[in-house]
């Protein structure tokens, strides 16, 4: 089982390597990518030195290309292509139809992957972008159950990697525009979710409201722990209720299916992440790496420490975890 | 401007009903359907296969009675495909030779290629690139994905393949995100597995505002949609101007036949419209915006009622 890891800096590429990924997953300082965040990401000297470094301890590096370029645009995301392949990157993760087609042409050498964000949940789907594309990989979306991965897995033609632990997206990636809708700005069109840009904090006589292009997503009484307005996690009303409407401020985090995602055939699991900072990476990648140490030597006996359970605790969204949609109850 | 004189009129298509509805209600809405002055009429469950009200047969069947009222058949397949089961019956869909098939996810196009088939507006068509490479495969026509602008029309029309027609969403709740989980049975503190198909009490959908109560959204079963109607109406004019083969309207529980009405009455010069659109505002269920469309937030609203003469 590969261990894959991000990195929105080389501090963090150098955490994630140094901590025990087996792949770190990067992406260009711009809108090419689906974390397009002020001071985050990588220039093309940067990204030189991560993979000299990421090679020197046997680490494969992945760079993300998986937004959606419009025509007006799409010139900057194959020189994105051009200049990945001249990295010598070990894989490129792409989403949108039109870069995969430049990329498979223009290097037909280059590793694909097809990124989350390309929504392909069902192994029809998967069959088309090997097809045309010759992906290797896919990404699933955070939709399937544990016995839907296994049976896209039996049937599809590409190897399958899914996210393991970090922020839960609950809408198929790739096709939720709900961060549009509020503020113009979508992870397919601009690369981030419910953007910094859009986000007002503002202090009433309760306490503190957040809002996201002007809607109010949170309402924070007075000492309440405050958290980011990301839109799907908001609290709203639905008839006389008032509640997590979409989603809980909640984490992924997947470690007791372990077992079953090896027995599953899926080749490599993901940690969430590329906004957070080396300290996160550092941690995260070294608990998974000590959990999947674990269930090498004796896969009979695995059960998630509750020593890294806290650890990771320490880090998620709102301190819970959940099982996500793996986990059949919670749909 | 540039001449349009080469090309079809604009036509009038009527999208897929996005909600749960009982069969009568189904029934009698395309009954309308077939005396209404659409061209287009798109046909089938696109957004939950528990919903069972209608069988495939019964979708054959509203389909012939609409071919036989003169209109053109879509059928439309489902946006998120996961288990076997739904796999199952999307092949049949597209194994039927009788009616045009619009894929709503790769999987779909997928089992189409090498036949004419058509994608939807939750298939990801963001450049020209993508459209070309679907082209080759068989794609006829395609439907701009809702949060893209006149301006990127405008680009992809000057680059969109021969023989490849475009179609717009003119009017409707936006749909905007697909899930895993049933936020209507969540909202009824059901599980999923044991829904009871309750969203069939939601025909428009069930409406999410926020604290400060403003109608923000809508849940429909796994998709999350607008509460506010997005109307581009008063764009028709652009729309021609860009080559726009298709504008469609998007099912609503109430007085869709109003609706197109107005649409059509627009269309062939016989009413203004910004004046429609007043009279549109009115049979929304919470109101109008058309922000994308402009660049703006979505639920922005550019056009606003009482603006015309």
């Amino acid at each position: 089982m590969e261990l894959v890891c991000p990195a929105g800096n080389l501090p963090s590429l150098k955490a994630a390597v140094d901590n025990g990924a087996n792949a770190v997953y990067t992406g260009f300082r711009d809108d090419t990518n689906a974390r397009h965040f002020a001071g985050l990401n990588f220039t093309p000297a940067k990204l030189t030195e991560g993979v000299r470094y990421a090679r020197r301890k046997g680490v494969r590096l992945f760079i993300a290309l998986n937004t959606y370029p419009q025509p007006g645009g799409f010139s900057r995301w194959q020189q994105a292509v051009d200049r990945a392949a001249d990295l010598g990157v070990d894989a490129l993760i792409a989403a949108d139809i039109g870069v995969l087609d430049y990329a498979a042409q223009r290097h037909p050498g280059l590793n694909l992957h097809l990124s989350v964000q390309g929504s392909a949940t069902n192994y029809e789907a998967l069959k088309f972008y090997r097809d045309h594309f010759g992906v290797r990989r896919a990404v699933l979306p955070r939709v399937l159950s544990m016995s839907q991965i296994r049976h896209v897995v039996e049937h599809s033609p590409v190897e399958i990697e899914v996210f393991a632990f970090g922020s839960l997206c609950v809408m198929v990636e790739g096709r939720c525009i709900l961060s549009s809708y509020a503020t113009g700005r979508s992870p397919n069109t601009y690369g981030a979710c419910s953007p910094a840009s859009h986000v007002e904090w503002r202090e009433t006589s309760n306490g503190l409201d957040t809002r996201l292009g002007g809607v109010l997503i949170q309402r924070h009484p007075k000492g309440e722990n405050v958290g980011y307005p990301t839109l799907c996690k908001g609290t709203f009303r639905v008839g006389d209720n008032t509640y997590h409407a979409i989603e809980d401020p909640t984490s992924l985090n997947a470690m007791e299916l372990l077992p079953r995602l090896v027995a599953a055939g899926v080749k490599a699991v993901k940690i969430e992440g590329r906004q957070r900072s080396p300290v996160y990476v550092a941690q995260v990648t070294r608990v998974w790496r000590q959990a999947l140490d674990a269930f090498e030597r004796a896969p009979e006996d695995f059960r998630p420490r509750p020593e890294w359970t806290a650890e990771l605790g320490k880090v998620s969204e709102g301190a819970q975890t959940t099982l996500g949609a793996y986990h059949r109850p919670w749909q | 401007m540039t001449a349009t004189t080469n090309r079809p009129a604009l036509r009038l298509s009527l999208g897929p009903i996005s909600y749960y509805w009982a069969k009568e209600k189904v029934d009698d809405f395309y009954a309308m359907a077939a005396d209404a002055p659409v061209d287009i009429v798109y046909l089938g469950e696109t957004i939950c296969a528990k919903r069972n009200q209608l069988r495939f047969e019964d979708w054959l069947a509203i389909g012939e009675r609409l071919e036989a009222a003169g209109k053109e058949v879509v059928l439309s397949t489902l946006a998120l495909l996961e288990a076997e089961s739904e796999l199952i019956r999307l092949r049949s869909i597209c194994d039927n030779d009788r009616w045009l098939v619009e894929a709503n996810d790769m999987g779909a196009v997928h089992l189409l290629q090498g036949r004419p088939f058509a994608v939807g507006h939750s298939v990801n068509v963001y450049n020209d690139r993508t459209l070309a490479l679907l082209a080759r495969q068989g794609c006829k026509r395609w439907v701009l994905p809702v949060e893209l602008t006149h301006e990127t029309l405008a680009e992809m029309q000057q680059a969109r393949p021969d023989g490849v027609e475009t179609e717009v969403l003119g009017y409707g709740r936006l749909p905007l995100a697909y899930s895993a989980r049933c936020f209507t049975a969540r909202a009824r503190n059901l599980p999923k597995d044991d829904c009871q198909g309750v969203c069939i009490d939601d025909p428009d959908g069930l409406v999410v505002s926020t604290q400060d109560d403003n109608r923000f959204l809508a849940l429909n079963g796994i998709q999350t949609q607008s509460a506010r109607t997005m109307n581009l109406l008063p764009e028709l004019g652009r729309m021609r101007a860009l080559g726009v083969d298709i504008l469609r309207i998007s099912p609503q529980a109430n007085r869709t036949d109003q609706v197109i009405d107005l649409f059509h009455r627009v269309m062939t010069g016989e009413l203004d419209p910004l004046d429609a659109s007043d009279r549109l505002a009115q049979l929304m269920p919470t109101g109008p915006c058309d922000g994308y469309w402009h660049g703006a937030a979505g639920m922005d609203v550019q056009f606003r009622a009482g603006q015309a003469a």
